[in-house]
């Protein structure tokens, strides 16, 4: 008891000193899961669009892209791209980009769920509007179905960013300097374990408040006018 | 053209023609070969019950809904669905009007109408918003322009949707039980609209159980009943004195329901 009276100082004092080196994980951090989410987008609208009212062999080609990126273990993908297939492809990439792209066609998978969830729910009569009035597939979706489906997806895509985001914690294992990484690194140096991945903890906390918060924003600055649920 | 002594092609050919149209879905046949033409400026009424297929043969008739047989001209040209772009350009000129409206719930009004003539007609955007506006002056609903279709009643969404189809200049226009989704007291604004469109030529073919405006205005009646026309002439004659027991078992019905209110 009497020791962990005088040991307290020493134990900010660790946290303290670390905070600027883990605070710059969390930058690295923000890094990985801003490119996830953006190749996550604009893989999963098409996925989503061509799993909806694509001919059967796109579906299925795209049901068995989910099936393998869903069903495979994070760390497992994380390894086979970086280790195993572009290196055998002799492709030089960073950890930091693979870990990019690995979290990116994981979340595509996630995320064409989400946004098919959406378009089915749509009210079949708006693309049969927007084909009567002469309007090509293409332009019915992208005018028509996918600005309502947006929309829609975005409480759900919320979750989709704070999994993400944890995910990334993961991408250590190839040596990405995100805030795990450096947090681990310090800690193994101070054995101050118990604050500092007390401290890691919380930054991750402060950054899930901050985009599900951020999204809650743009959730009421895009809602349609006229529909009452907040 | 009545001064030269004789009517034009024009005028007598059908502007649309719909030639035996079949659908199935699984074992159940919707449409037992359907036909159907009708003229320049001509208002058709398709009556029946419910499941007897008149939505399904609207929807025939512009591909929203492809059929497993029959053939389509407009203008005495075939219609080949399977080409996309021709198809495309055939909805363009044959408008549709459905049931529940439909309007784009993400866009205003003046929005719902613009979207098409800017995506689909390409004009530009400012005689695009000019149309549209004008085209919401003719269904009185200019003051609703930035309304969103949530803000708005089911009879002005209707009428709208109206606006919609008719700022695409239609040559045809398919009308869906237009008033069967609305309050009785909205029906008359958007009925008034449709007469309207029938003062101004407009050609017509509307599935509808509004007796008092069929029997005003409809040059025929068309009687469909389990995926067959059973029935056809002008209102006074199917409405009153129809040959087939089944017309006139449905039509005293209708008469009794919706019939002398307007």
């Amino acid at each position: 008891m009497k020791g962990s009276v005088t040991a307290m100082p020493d134990k900010l004092i660790a946290v303290w000193n670390a905070l600027p080196y883990m605070l710059g994980g969390s930058l690295v951090t923000m890094g990985v899961v801003a490119g996830a989410m953006l190749i996550g987008l604009f893989g999963g609208i098409p996925l989503a669009v061509g799993q909806v009212y694509g001919k059967p062999a796109l579906k299925r080609i795209i049901g068995i892209y989910i099936w393998f990126f869903r069903g495979v273990p994070l760390l497992v993908l994380l390894f086979l791209f970086y280790f195993g297939l572009f290196s055998l492809l002799d492709i030089n990439l960073s950890a930091f980009t693979v870990a990019v792209i690995v979290l990116g066609l994981i979340s595509a998978a996630y995320q064409s769920q989400i946004f098919r969830g959406s378009i089915l729910s749509l009210p079949e009569g708006q693309l049969k509007a927007a084909r009567a009035l002469g309007m090509s597939d293409f332009k019915a979706v992208h005018l028509i179905v996918l600005p309502q489906a947006l929309r829609l997806s975005i409480p759900a895509w919320s979750n989709e960013y704070s999994i993400v985001l944890k995910d990334s914690a993961v991408t250590y294992a190839l040596g990405v300097a995100e805030i795990m990484a450096r947090t681990h690194f310090v800690a193994t140096r101070t054995y101050q374990h118990l604050p500092l991945y007390m401290a890691a903890g919380l930054i991750y906390l402060v950054l899930t408040y901050a985009g599900t918060k951020g999204l809650r924003i743009l959730e009421s600055r895009v809602r349609i006018r006229g529909y009452s649920h907040s | 053209m009545e001064s030269a002594g004789f009517v034009s092609i024009s005028e007598m050919e059908p502007i649309l023609r719909v030639e035996n149209v079949r659908k199935r879905y699984g074992k159940r046949e919707i449409l037992k070969g359907v036909s159907l033409s009708i003229r320049r400026g001509e208002l058709k009424v398709l009556i029946g019950p419910s499941g007897g297929g008149k939505s399904t043969f609207l929807q025939c008739i512009n591909y929203l809904v492809t059929p497993d047989e029959g053939d389509i001209w407009l203008e005495g040209r075939h219609i080949d669905h399977t080409h996309k772009r021709e198809l495309y350009r055939y909805r363009q000129q044959v408008g549709m009007i459905f049931q529940d409206f439909n309007l784009f719930d993400h866009l205003s009004a003046v929005q719902n109408i613009e979207v098409s003539l800017i995506h689909v007609k390409r004009m530009d955007r400012k005689p695009a918003r000019e149309r549209a506006m004008a085209e919401l002056e003719r269904v009185g609903l200019r003051g609703h322009a930035d309304h969103y279709p949530a803000q708005l009643s089911g009879g002005q969404k209707q009428r709208v949707s109206i606006a919609r189809a008719l700022a695409m200049d239609p040559k045809v226009m398919l009308l869906d039980e237009p008033t069967s989704a609305l309050d009785p007291e909205l029906i008359g604004e958007v009925l008034s609209v449709i007469k309207d469109l029938v003062a101004n030529g407009m050609t017509m073919i509307m599935a509808t159980h509004q007796i008092g405006f069929s029997r005003a205005l409809a040059d025929e009646i068309v009687f469909m009943e389990d995926g067959r026309i059973l029935e056809r002439g002008p209102p006074l004659k199917i409405l009153s004195d129809a040959k087939c027991e089944r017309t006139r078992e449905f039509c005293s019905k209708i008469t009794e329901l919706y019939g002398e209110a307007d």
